[in-house]
């Protein structure tokens, strides 16, 4: 008897056009927790990237393996010693840095493999969860759908919070996109922002 | 048991050759043949060959049955078929026993022309890259310009890993499984074990038993046995057998008195009925010869820029004769190369036997692959 499956129909995340608008077409892209590779998809559709993911949960690499996308098996809290030091062009991390439990490890492995390094995380900073938590409750919001006991999410971190461990590392924020929903977000967005992406690369080669 | 799935009776059939060819050991047969067997048909551009290379033990029958035996089921006819994983409705494949083989092909237990006897010992050690040639030499005769994959596990893996290395230009998608880019010193001294007891086995006579009418049944039965340990994987037979006692007591002698004896003792002489000694020989020392990045100063990665094709490796975590991590190794290889590439570890119990295994995640994997390769 064998399983007849259908592909897994590729979502396609308000912030992907964020993040293609940072990458150079043809570009080498190293797509950390990648899902079902949609975002590469999307990349190498629009800009023709060359890339591949990185996954440890088996259904995602199934479902890459599906949608014709190149699939690492690879554990990122135990770093990225499978990739070449400078092989990349970009290493992007899409909402999971607060899910890890090695954040600084995967953020100096990122700009190790990449020349630049893209991350998105929820803002914890968003004037809606600070009022949950004024309200006495752990945030429960479109950003952060869990509840305390059953989140993913362990390293929680404002704008603040993040731009300071970059600073701590030597690391070079190049650029800062701050959304909710579909909206840019520049006036207080450490407050009004739901959705932070950052682009960044070691000091030492700005 | 109905199979409704498979390929069905299938037919082995020859292919001679008549261009010399030059072995890597510096020898060269004038002449030799290859056993295969199709499944599926060639489509009109010829673009939907898929080449399965076999392990230390497997042959060219890969899948169905054949008429006059239909208990002799392909080893991997799970895998092979109309609607599985590998369709025989899209693919045209292509099982052939390997040059040095007990199965069909030409090797130690054919006659040699020049003697009018038996090979035995003066047949040549061939290697993964004398079996590429043959490979490519193969696919010419039929008119095949690139294998659409060239798919093979455990030595079959490195066959298919040396064919996209060898004829870069030939291969459009490799699919490595429970391979390993060269073996250690461990698997090689398993490896050494097994020769020792056939090359020590008194009826072994420097290899010529054909001409003494005798069998290094013993040795083969050995070889065999401590093989099979290392397919499996200590949960396996723990949860296989455990310290079950095949007569519920202790019988204080060395006949068969766990499970485990008996099952070993089996596949032992199940293996020496049908298998050759000299081409179990052959084919262990074409693994221990396996070292693609020897030429390039052991740099794996020099040795894999010639490559072409796109990869899928894939491991198994119960693999201990050919780990994860030795399959990881080959996916640095093909990164470094900028080359296509997935890597999956298989969840399994199996040890290295897993990638014969019906697996519904593996056979998932192996279909999503094969569906996205464009003929």
């Amino acid at each position: 008897m064998t399983t007849q499956t259908s592909k897994p129909t590729l979502t396609l995340r308000a912030d992907f056009a964020t993040i293609a608008a940072w990458i150079k077409p043809k570009s080498r892209v190293l797509d950390l927790g990648c899902g079902d590779g949609s975002l590469l998809h999307y990349l190498r559709t629009k800009l023709g990237i060359h890339g591949y993911g990185v996954e440890i949960d088996a259904r995602n690499i199934l479902a890459c393996l599906e949608n014709g996308i190149n699939v690492i098996q690879s554990d990122l809290e135990s770093g990225l010693s499978g990739f070449e030091s400078g092989s990349f062009d970009y290493v992007i991390l899409s909402q999971t840095l607060q899910a890890m439990k090695h954040t600084e490890n995967i953020m100096q492995e990122m700009l190790r493999v990449g020349k630049e390094g893209i991350v998105s995380f929820p803002n914890f900073g968003y004037w809606r969860n600070r009022l949950q938590v004024a309200a006495g409750r752990m945030p429960v919001s479109q950003s952060l759908p869990y509840q305390w006991y059953d989140t993913p999410n362990i390293h929680l971190c404002t704008l603040h919070d993040f731009e300071q461990l970059c600073h701590k590392h030597q690391v070079n924020i190049l650029e800062k996109w701050v959304m909710n929903g579909n909206r840019k977000i520049v006036f207080l967005p450490n407050l009004f922002g739901m959705l932070a992406f950052y682009r960044f690369s070691h000091t030492s080669q700005v | 048991m109905h199979d409704s799935d498979s390929i069905g009776i299938v037919t082995p059939r020859r292919i001679h050759f008549d261009t010399p060819l030059s072995l890597k050991s510096g020898a060269v047969l004038d002449s030799y043949e290859l056993a295969y067997e199709t499944y599926g048909e060639l489509n009109s551009a010829r673009s939907n060959a898929v080449l399965v290379c076999h392990a230390l033990s497997g042959s060219h029958h890969v899948a169905g049955v054949y008429a006059d035996n239909p208990k002799n089921t392909g080893w991997w006819n799970n895998m092979i078929g109309p609607g599985k994983a590998i369709d025989t409705r899209k693919f045209f494949v292509i099982g052939i026993n390997n040059l040095g083989g007990c199965h069909g092909s030409t090797g130690p237990v054919s006659i040699n022309d020049k003697t009018g006897k038996r090979f035995g010992p003066d047949f040549p050690l061939v290697t993964t890259s004398d079996w590429a040639e043959t490979y490519v030499r193969f696919a010419d005769r039929l008119g095949i310009d690139h294998f659409a994959a060239v798919i093979g596990g455990s030595l079959g893996g490195m066959s298919a890993m040396q064919l996209a290395l060898d004829a870069p230009e030939r291969v459009r998608h490799a699919i490595v499984i429970a391979a390993a880019a060269k073996l250690t010193a461990q698997n090689i001294a398993f490896n050494d074990v097994a020769r020792q007891a056939i090359l020590t086995d008194p009826d072994f006579h420097g290899g010529d038993y054909y001409s003494h009418g005798t069998f290094p049944r013993r040795g083969l039965r050995l070889a065999r046995m401590l093989g099979h340990i290392t397919y499996l994987s200590d949960d396996s037979m723990a949860s296989k057998f455990g310290r079950e006692l095949r007569n519920g007591s202790l019988a204080f002698n060395y006949e068969v008195e766990f499970q485990i004896e008996s099952y070993l003792r089996y596949q032992g002489d199940k293996f020496a009925d049908q298998f050759d000694a000299n081409t179990y020989l052959l084919m262990t020392k074409a693994l221990d010869y396996f070292d693609p990045a020897q030429d390039y100063d052991g740099n794996l990665h020099a040795a894999f820029t010639r490559a072409q094709a796109d990869f899928l490796v894939l491991s198994f975590t119960s693999d201990w004769r050919f780990s994860p991590e030795r399959s990881r190794t080959i996916v640095k290889a093909l990164l470094d190369n900028k080359l296509n590439v997935s890597y999956a570890e298989i969840p399994s119990t199996h040890g290295h036997d897993s990638f014969l295994m019906k697996d519904d995640y593996y056979h998932r994997l192996m279909r999503a692959y094969m569906d996205n390769i464009l003929i």
